[in-house]
């Protein structure tokens, strides 16, 4: 279990929103958002599809597709500075540089019309001063780092003379081909199969360990996450609702959402039960004119009446473990938040 | 590659040889024939016409002829001018279509591509609005309407360019090329402008797009190394049939501005029953469409690295 310290804060974001306009309405796809990411820590974004866990990074990166979407409030500081204030040269130099990102489909993140050579150089050269035969020479170093064979050949292929895994291997390396500080990965093992998302993990854990970089892994299956992260936020319509240690939050799960999620897993010693598999009912909300509740109250085994009409405040239970449920709020807080109501 | 190639170019021969066949009979199915008139022929005169053109032996017997002289690359005498044959018909009248042609899908292509990506890039503003109206001006307004009003403004008001004649005839200055050359490639400034908005559109919004931007590279740099090669292939594509079509020439603009094209002779050799002529020009065209749609083969697998040809 590794130990992070304050000072040690790379990207803080902060109540971050980007929101989308659609034409039935403003679709709130992160709503105040905060969460820190420590240097060479391992955080885990987890939650079910549309919740907002891609569209916070795409909003670190300020990539998101815009019209429609727009960053509305919030702040994202880079070693302090906001890169939401930064001009388009500032922001350039930060991005591939200080924070790289990996995607979900290897497939179609690569330049299907460029070498990879080309791809590779064009990213070094681009943020270090070096020669292009230097940069060359770090590119073969780099993909020979993340475990492609005869690098110095491989490297003037095209991508589509790569299979899915090998292509994931050379986005990770062009991702980290210039010491970034951050990797941002997006569901980086969705498209692979089994054995290759294995793989795929085990070598973002190691370059992780290798060149310190802080990791956000974004994905919606706990097994990875209880494997690679050091502390987990949970994200639901657009909310982060509970954040934790990761063993802490396998172990005692606070928010009902949490739970339903663990409990879903199939687990090993489960095997030969005749038992279905435990499944959260129902389906993640609208995030289109979300009324003021708690999202999650529809599919909530554990709602009280104050979940239908206030959303919960963000409880400490520990230094480390925070909760968004009105279970873990005092009474004098509920009767007050159905005061204001009325 | 030079295996494709050559397997391809043979290719041709088959294509080229049915589409002679299937004109050859076609046109002859038609009624009517190259010698009929207002006042019919007398019957002996007739005959002795057709005597000369060997079209009293048996059909079958003529298209062996027909196609043994087309080998030998004889299109035959025209029925209608006597005093000309195919050959000297179209090779005296395509060199004026090709350059008329050229000229015109070059501003189309310039002004196509250019304000295509500029509409892409400043999608929903008046640098998209502009350039777009007016490709669907392009699109709705008829080349027998775009000829004669820009005659009218240019030549007739303004005075400042020449309304009809061709530079390569020899009597007059380059300027009779302007307006025929603006007016032919306005429709395809319009399809340019469209496709190459769309296709790029596209482009932007692919992964591999998000990816160079996530790697900090500059706008610039994204449309023109990242984004250019994907969006052209639309473009290709459509190049290879409108290339040959805009080279063939067009009657309207041929007509509008007596340019000594190859386009009337598509109208009027029908109409004249001029069937070696017809199936003169039909040669042409499918031949120049066979190698381009080829040309655009080639283009493809040199933009696109997937695609490869053995």
């Amino acid at each position: 279990m590794k130990e992070f310290k304050n000072e040690d804060i790379i990207l803080d974001v902060k109540e971050l929103q980007t929101y989308f306009k659609t034409d039935a309405g403003i679709l709130k796809a992160v709503d105040g958002v905060s969460f820190q990411v420590h240097r060479g820590e391992t955080i885990g974004l987890v939650g079910e599809s549309g919740c907002g866990k891609s569209v916070t990074n795409l909003s670190i990166m300020r990539l998101v597709p815009s019209p429609p979407g727009k960053i509305v409030g919030g702040e994202v500081l880079y070693e302090g500075e906001d890169i939401l204030k930064l001009s388009e040269k500032e922001l350039r130099n930060i991005r591939g540089n200080k924070i790289s990102m990996i995607f979900q489909d290897p497939m179609s993140s690569l330049n299907p019309f460029l070498k990879i050579s080309t791809q590779m150089i064009e990213t070094i050269t681009l943020h270090q001063k070096v020669s292009k035969q230097e940069a060359r020479e770090k590119a073969i170093k780099m993909l020979g780092e993340v475990g492609i064979p005869s690098p110095e050949k491989r490297i003037d292929q095209y991508p589509h003379q790569f299979s899915g895994g090998m292509r994931q291997r050379v986005m990770i390396a062009m991702a980290l081909s210039c010491n970034a500080e951050v990797l941002i990965a997006d569901e980086p093992t969705t498209a692979l199969d089994v054995t290759i998302q294995a793989q795929i993990l085990e070598l973002i854990g190691k370059m992780n360990e290798k060149f310190n970089t802080a990791v956000i892994l974004i994905t919606h299956d706990l097994g990875v996450v209880a494997g690679m992260c050091d502390n987990v936020c949970v994200m639901y319509a657009g909310k982060i609702v509970e954040k934790a240690p990761t063993d802490k939050l396998f172990k005692e799960p606070l928010h009902p959402y949490t739970e339903g999620l663990i409990a879903s897993v199939p687990k090993l010693e489960d095997k030969g039960k005749k038992e279905k598999l435990f499944s959260i009912e129902g389906q993640p909300p609208n995030v289109i004119d979300l009324p003021p509740c708690c999202p999650f109250h529809p599919r909530c085994h554990k709602d009280i009446d104050v979940c239908h009409k206030c959303y919960p405040p963000t409880k400490q239970i520990d230094p480390d473990h925070s909760v968004s449920c009105w279970l873990y709020a005092s009474e004098e807080e509920i009767a007050e938040a159905l005061k204001e109501i009325k | 590659m030079s295996k494709y190639i050559i397997k391809r170019l043979i290719g041709m021969i088959p294509t080229l040889l049915v589409i002679v066949t299937l004109s050859f009979f076609i046109v002859r199915i038609a009624p009517g024939g190259p010698f009929d008139g207002e006042r019919a022929l007398p019957e002996v005169i007739k005959r002795n016409i057709e005597a000369k053109y060997h079209m009293d032996e048996p059909l079958i017997q003529q298209y062996g002829r027909y196609l043994f002289d087309v080998l030998r690359g004889d299109l035959g005498p025209s029925y209608k001018y006597k005093d000309h044959d195919v050959n000297s018909l179209i090779f005296n009248s395509l060199p004026n279509s090709i350059i008329l042609g050229c000229m015109a899908m070059a501003v189309a292509l310039v002004f196509g591509i250019s304000l295509g990506i500029t509409a892409a890039l400043k999608q929903n503003t008046v640098l998209d609005y502009v350039p777009m109206a007016l490709a669907a001006l392009g699109l709705s307004i008829p080349l027998f309407v775009v000829g004669p009003l820009l005659q009218y403004i240019f030549a007739m008001q303004l005075k400042i360019l020449p309304t009809s004649g061709w530079f390569m005839d020899g009597e007059t200055t380059f300027a009779t090329a302007v307006l025929p050359v603006v007016s032919l490639s306005f429709a395809y400034y319009a399809d340019v402008a469209r496709l190459t908005r769309s296709s790029m559109l596209e482009t932007l919004r692919s992964d591999y797009i998000r990816t160079a931007k996530a790697k900090g590279m500059k706008q610039s740099t994204i449309i023109f190394k990242h984004a250019m090669k994907g969006a052209m292939l639309p473009i290709v594509s459509y190049l290879g049939p409108a290339f040959a079509g805009i080279i063939t020439g067009s009657i309207v603009v041929e007509q509008v501005f007596r340019v000594p094209g190859l386009g009337k002779f598509f109208v009027q050799s029908s109409f004249n029953r001029d069937y070696t002529l017809i199936v003169g020009v039909v040669i042409v065209y499918s031949t120049i469409l066979v190698i381009m749609n080829f040309l655009v083969d080639i283009v493809y697998s040199l933009l696109d690295p997937r695609i490869t040809y053995k």
